[in-house]
């Protein structure tokens, strides 16, 4: 029987490569269970709906010369990138309870890679990082944010924040992996996004800070995300920005996040056995 | 290659200070059970989490069907099913749903996948919650969405971990059907438990462990010889007659020397080598005067084995740093 199942076309290797379409059938199971419990969208619904309107008016009068069109313009693509970076607390939550009730040891005990259900569970958050996109920008348009540039590169621009949110998310799983409870995995993550988040040019003009923090702002992932994000959607409009070098910076820091938290994440769940 | 489809060497695993297993040998012949015997912390649980590759031991050798669990750890996974102590089922998926992940994560073809799902639904009696929330399932039936869940991809060794803890005797009975024809059918199990009755009705071999250590190994044949098969347990109605019940039962059985031990509740058990005892236990009692309101016949307790095998209660110097060993 043995030797049946190994001649059966299984990989006879001892180490299982990853495999997408195994990444994808966990990620379905995400999936589901997400469309049993809605209210798990609240934060990429409701939360930009509310932050997006109370912005634009309680700041906008008195940050933008008093037009909140202006300003309405100028937060629409911070807001969209600090919403996305924040949808990332719920994957660290759902994966530490995830793990405390044994669902884990059934995938550890396949034959399937080891990171494999870490990566079907970023992969389903795409569904909410689309949503945070479609309903940020119909929101905004009801507010009166119009385009400047053309369709395809305010595409690139939520292809840029979805890119951040999906390596940012390794943050959250670390985390997740990491700390003792599913309660703690928020109070964590908000020290890292709390700073990145309103350290940056996501509400205001990054020259009307003082010096020292202009130094953080300006070296911020947040920042040039969004200083990308408000290139490709308004043009210029939006001040003197390089574009190419602010998704150039974007991009490496992605790559950054991915390189130093995909590994530490990864130990942190073998080792959580 | 041998015939063992389950074979240990050494395992030790230890966290911080404390010693889960301090030299563990296993072994498993293919196409039987196996019975690892032991109470709450013996190490019975991490040893089949070493076997089933979830977790590394600190030092030994083992292999699962020939492959190492350590530098071959995916071709174990290809070769068995785990079913845990607590049932990790998806709560929050339908028993179908839970089935066809398994199988589309081994490979199977959706057609494939759904169909063997329908078939161990039905097997294990789930055909109409198919399509509820396992939330929604009871207890019986979560362990039996478990052990349906590892068995999708037909693995020819199955570890069930105490998978009747917790269960109702008439469910217990029908998890115990469930393992002899997964042996039937050629597999091989390696099933914990905690009830010396379980090991006895399953297994063909039983390994007793206690503080991460074998103090047995044997038939259930051969365990019983050692630890005497029967006891007899008797309650007598008036308290006050327990010391002559006392010295009636202790005249009864010098013949291997084991003196009556009290058994909580002013009971006394006895071991019973020999049915033809209980005829003239009866004859005495009536001779004596002595009334009594229970008269039973049962297999050693977990605790009356460990009492036998080590000379100490079970439950004692559980305190985990006490038991920096004796040598061996």
């Amino acid at each position: 029987m043995s030797a049946m199942i190994l001649t059966g076309g299984a990989s006879t290797a001892p180490h299982k490569r990853f495999s997408l379409k195994h990444a994808l059938v966990l990620a379905k199971r995400d999936l589901i269970k997400m469309t049993r419990t809605p209210e798990q969208f609240l934060d990429v619904t409701l939360q930009p709906i509310i932050f997006l309107s109370l912005f634009t008016y309680i700041f906008g009068g008195a940050l933008a010369a008093g037009s909140q069109h202006k300003y309405l313009e100028f937060l629409l693509p911070g807001m969209l990138a600090q919403t996305i970076a924040m949808t990332s607390v719920a994957i660290g939550q759902n994966l530490h309870s995830d793990i405390d009730k044994g669902v884990f040891d059934r995938f550890r005990a396949l034959p399937i890679g080891r990171a494999t259900p870490l990566i079907g569970a970023v992969l389903a958050q795409f569904t909410r990082y689309l949503t945070v996109c479609v309903v940020t920008m119909a929101i905004g348009y009801i507010l009166g944010f119009r385009i400047a540039t053309d369709p395809l590169q305010v595409l690139a621009a939520l292809a840029l924040a979805i890119c951040f949110a999906a390596c940012f998310a390794w943050v959250s799983v670390f985390v997740g992996m990491t700390v003792r409870s599913a309660g703690a995995v928020q109070g964590v993550m908000f020290l890292f996004i709390f700073p990145l988040s309103f350290g940056s040019n996501v509400f205001v003009q990054t020259t009307t800070m003082p010096g020292w923090l202009q130094a953080f702002v300006n070296v911020n992932p947040l920042s040039h995300l969004v200083s990308a994000m408000r290139g490709l959607m308004l043009g210029a409009s939006a001040g003197p920005v390089d574009v190419g070098a602010q998704v150039g910076w974007t991009l490496a820091w992605c790559a950054i996040l991915l390189i130093v938290f995909f590994p530490l994440a990864l130990r942190g769940y073998i080792r959580r056995a | 290659m041998t015939d063992l489809a389950i074979e240990a060497t050494g395992l030790t695993k230890s966290y911080g200070k404390t010693k889960a297993l301090a030299g563990v040998d296993l072994a498993a012949r293919k196409g039987t059970v196996l019975g690892v015997l032991g109470p709450n912390g013996a190490g019975k649980t991490t040893a089949v989490r070493i076997l089933a590759t979830l977790l590394r031991a600190d030092d030994g050798v083992a292999t699962v069907n020939g492959f190492d669990v350590r530098t071959e750890a995916n071709l174990v996974r290809q070769n068995i099913g785990l079913t845990g102590q607590f049932a990790s089922v998806d709560d929050d998926l339908t028993g179908t749903e839970n089935l066809v992940m398994i199988g589309q994560l081994l490979d199977l073809p959706v057609k494939t996948a759904k169909a063997r799902a329908a078939e161990l639904l039905a097997w294990f009696d789930l055909a109409e919650a198919a399509k509820k929330k396992a939330k929604n399932y009871s207890g019986g039936m979560r362990r039996r969405l478990d052990l349906a869940a590892s068995l999708v991809g037909r693995p020819p060794v199955i570890f069930l971990d105490e998978p009747t803890t917790g269960l109702d005797p008439a469910k217990r009975e029908d998890m115990w059907d469930v393992v002899r024809s997964l042996v039937s059918d050629g597999s091989t199990v390696l099933l914990t438990t905690q009830y010396l009755e379980e090991a006895d009705a399953l297994a063909d071999e039983i390994t007793v462990i206690d503080h991460g250590r074998v103090i047995a190994h044997d038939t259930p044949h051969g365990l019983k010889r050692v630890i005497g098969g029967q006891r007899l347990t008797v309650h007598p109605v008036d308290p006050a007659r327990y010391d002559d019940l006392l010295t009636l039962l202790s005249g009864m059985v010098p013949v291997d020397g084991h003196a009556p031990e009290p058994n909580g509740r002013g009971a006394l058990t006895i071991r019973v080598d020999s049915d033809d005892v209980l005829p003239d236990v009866v004859a005495r009692l009536r001779a004596a005067g002595i009334a009594v309101d229970e008269f039973s016949l049962h297999l050693p307790s977990l605790d009356e084995v460990f009492f036998t095998l080590t000379g100490t209660r079970s439950g004692e110097s559980r305190d985990f740093d006490d038991t920096e060993e004796v040598p061996a």
